[in-house]
C-alpha cells in the first residue's frame, strides 16, 4: 500500500525541527510500523540522506524502548500495544501519518524522534527499590506468605516497561502512572513495606523536580499504556503519599 | 523547581483541589435547597424566610467567610495547576486525538471554571452584591429582612441573565461531572466496589445540581413561580 507520511524531524537538542512529508509506497501488511520506518530509512540512506532517528530494540513488546506519537496516540491506534506491535495492516491504503516524538518537558529530543528518557531512570533511583540485605542470608521465598491478590497487583504494576507512554498522552505531561507502578510493586509486597513512606516521598519529589505536570485524572495514559496498568495504582499512591505526609517527623 | 510547603508537591497540590472542590459541593447542596423553597408558589414569603434565617445565622455568616477562603484556594491552586501542566508540554503536538483516551470535559477543567468564576461575578453582582453591601428592598412591616425574592424576580425578567445563568449551569454540569468523582481518586479512593457507585452518585448529583438551578431562573422568567 502508499502511505504519505509526515515525521518530525530535529537535527538535535538546540534545532527548531518541523514536519517534513515522506511519501512511501509497496508497504506490506504485515510490517510492523518499525519495520516500515527501517524500508524508510533504507531509502533515505541510498538518496545519500540522514535516517530518521528513533528508539528501538527488542521489537517484541517489552523491553520498553519504542515510543512514537503516531496520528495522535501514543504507540498509535490499538490497545495494549508498543508501537513495535503495531503492524500496518491497522492503516488503509492511502493514509496520510503524523509520527512525532514524545511531547514533554521532562524528555527533551535528541534527534528526530528519539527523546531522552532518563528522567524516569532518576525517579526510580531516588526510592524504586528495596532494601533487604541479600548476601548469604537468603530467606526462602515461599517462608513469607503473601495473598494471590496481592501478588497479582504487584505482578500487573511490575508489568510497567519504563516506555514513556503515560507521559507523553497525558495532557498536563505528568507521569504518575509510571511512578505509581514502581511505587505499587513494591509497596504491595513485604519486602517493600519497611521503605514504603520513604519512597513515595522521595519519588514523588524527584518527579516533580523533572518538571512532569501534574496528574488531573483524565484517565488517558491508563487507556494508552502498552501494559494496561489501572489508575487503581495512581490512587495507591496518592494514599501513600498522604500517609507518608501527614506522618512525617 | 523545587515544589515545597502547603501548596507544595503536586500531590498536595491535588489534595487541597480535591478538599476545596468537595468543600465547595457542600455548599451547592445547602444554596440548592434553599433556593428550592421559591416553588413553594407562595410569592416568595417562604423562600424569604428561609433565605433570612441562613442570612442572619452567625454559623452560616462564619462558613460564609470558609466558603470565600475556600474559593480563593481553589481556584489558586487550580492556577498553579494549570501553569505547571502548560509548562510540561512546551511543544504541542501537531496531530492529537485526545478523544481517543479521555473525555473532553476531564481536559478542559481550567476553561471551565474561568467560566464559572465569570459566572459566578455576575451572580455575586446581582445578589450577593446588594444584599451584603448597597443594600436590597425590605419586606413591608418586617424591617431588616431582605426581599430577595423581588430581586430574582427582577433580575429574571429579562432574557439576558436567564440565556447566561443557564450557560453558567451547563459549566457546572460538566465541571462537577469530572469533579466530582475526580476528588475521591486524588485522595486516593479507588475500589473495585465503591469507585461505579462514586461515578454513578457524580454524575446523578452533576445533573441534579445544575438542572435545579437552571431551572430557577427560566421558571421566573416564564411566570411558572407567582
Amino acid at each position: 500500500m502508499k502511505l504519505n507520511l509526515k515525521i518530525w524531524r530535529q537535527s538535535g537538542p538546540n534545532d527548531k525541527g518541523a514536519m517534513k512529508d515522506y511519501p512511501v509506497k509497496d508497504v506490506s501488511e504485515d510490517m510492523s510500523f518499525l519495520e516500515m520506518l527501517d524500508v524508510l530509512n533504507d531509502d533515505i540512506v541510498r538518496k545519500g540522506e540522514d535516517p530518521i532517528a528513533f528508539d528501538h530494540d527488542c521489537r517484541e513488546g517489552i523491553c520498553g524502548s519504542c515510543s512514537l506519537f503516531i496520528n495522535g496516540e501514543a504507540h498509535g491506534p490499538g490497545k495494549g500495544i508498543t508501537t513495535c506491535q503495531l503492524h500496518m495492516r491497522r492503516f488503509k491504503d492511502g493514509d496520510t501519518i503524523h509520527v512525532e516524538p514524545w511531547r514533554a518537558q521532562a524528555f527533551p529530543v535528541i534527534k528526530d524522534l528519539a527523546t531522552n528518557r532518563s528522567a524516569f531512570d532518576r525517579i526510580q533511583a531516588a526510592g524504586g527499590f528495596v532494601s533487604i540485605n541479600t548476601s548469604g542470608n537468603l530467606v526462602d521465598g515461599n517462608a513469607v506468605p503473601i495473598p494471590k491478590d496481592d501478588a497479582d497487583k504487584a505482578f500487573d504494576a511490575a508489568t510497567c516497561i519504563g516506555c514513556g507512554a503515560c507521559v507523553a498522552t497525558c495532557p498536563n505531561g505528568s507521569a504518575m502512572l509510571f511512578t505509581a507502578a514502581k511505587v505499587s510493586q513494591l509497596s504491595l509486597l513485604p519486602q517493600g513495606k519497611p521503605e514504603s513512606k520513604r519512597r513515595a516521598l522521595a519519588m514523588v519529589e524527584q518527579m516533580d523536580k523533572e518538571g512532569f505536570g501534574n496528574c488531573s485524572n483524565t484517565g488517558a495514559c491508563e487507556i494508552e499504556c502498552p501494559k494496561n496498568i489501572s489508575l487503581e495504582h495512581i490512587a495507591r499512591l496518592n494514599r501513600e503519599y498522604l500517609a507518608a505526609t501527614v506522618t512525617k517527623e | 523547581m523545587a515544589r515545597q510547603g502547603l501548596f507544595g508537591s503536586s500531590l498536595v497540590k491535588k489534595y487541597w483541589m480535591a478538599l476545596t472542590g468537595l468543600f465547595l459541593i457542600t455548599f451547592l447542596v445547602v444554596h440548592a435547597a434553599v433556593n428550592a423553597m421559591i416553588f413553594w408558589n407562595d410569592g416568595g414569603v417562604t423562600f424569604n424566610t428561609v433565605a433570612h434565617f441562613f442570612g442572619s445565622n452567625i454559623l452560616i455568616r462564619t462558613m460564609e467567610i470558609v466558603l470565600f477562603i475556600g474559593l480563593i484556594a481553589h481556584i489558586v491552586d487550580g492556577l498553579m495547576l494549570w501553569a505547571q501542566n502548560r509548562a510540561a508540554r512546551p511543544v504541542k503536538y501537531a496531530m492529537e486525538k485526545g478523544s481517543a483516551n479521555r473525555s473532553w470535559y476531564s481536559e478542559w477543567m481550567g476553561l471551565l471554571g474561568t467560566l464559572l468564576l465569570l459566572f459566578l461575578i455576575m451572580h455575586l453582582w446581582h445578589f450577593w452584591v446588594p444584599s451584603r453591601i448597597t443594600g436590597l428592598e425590605e419586606i413591608a412591616g418586617m424591617p431588616g429582612h431582605h426581599n430577595l425574592y423581588i430581586e430574582m424576580v427582577e433580575v429574571f425578567a429579562s432574557p439576558v441573565p436567564v440565556v447566561l445563568y443557564v450557560l453558567g449551569c451547563i459549566s457546572l454540569f460538566w465541571h462537577l461531572l469530572h469533579g466530582f468523582q475526580s476528588a475521591f481518586q486524588s485522595v486516593g479512593i479507588n475500589h473495585k466496589r465503591y469507585t461505579p457507585i462514586i461515578k454513578m452518585t457524580g454524575a446523578v448529583f452533576s445533573l441534579v445540581i445544575s438542572a435545579l438551578f437552571a431551572s430557577m431562573p427560566v421558571s421566573m422568567y416564564f411566570g411558572w413561580i407567582k
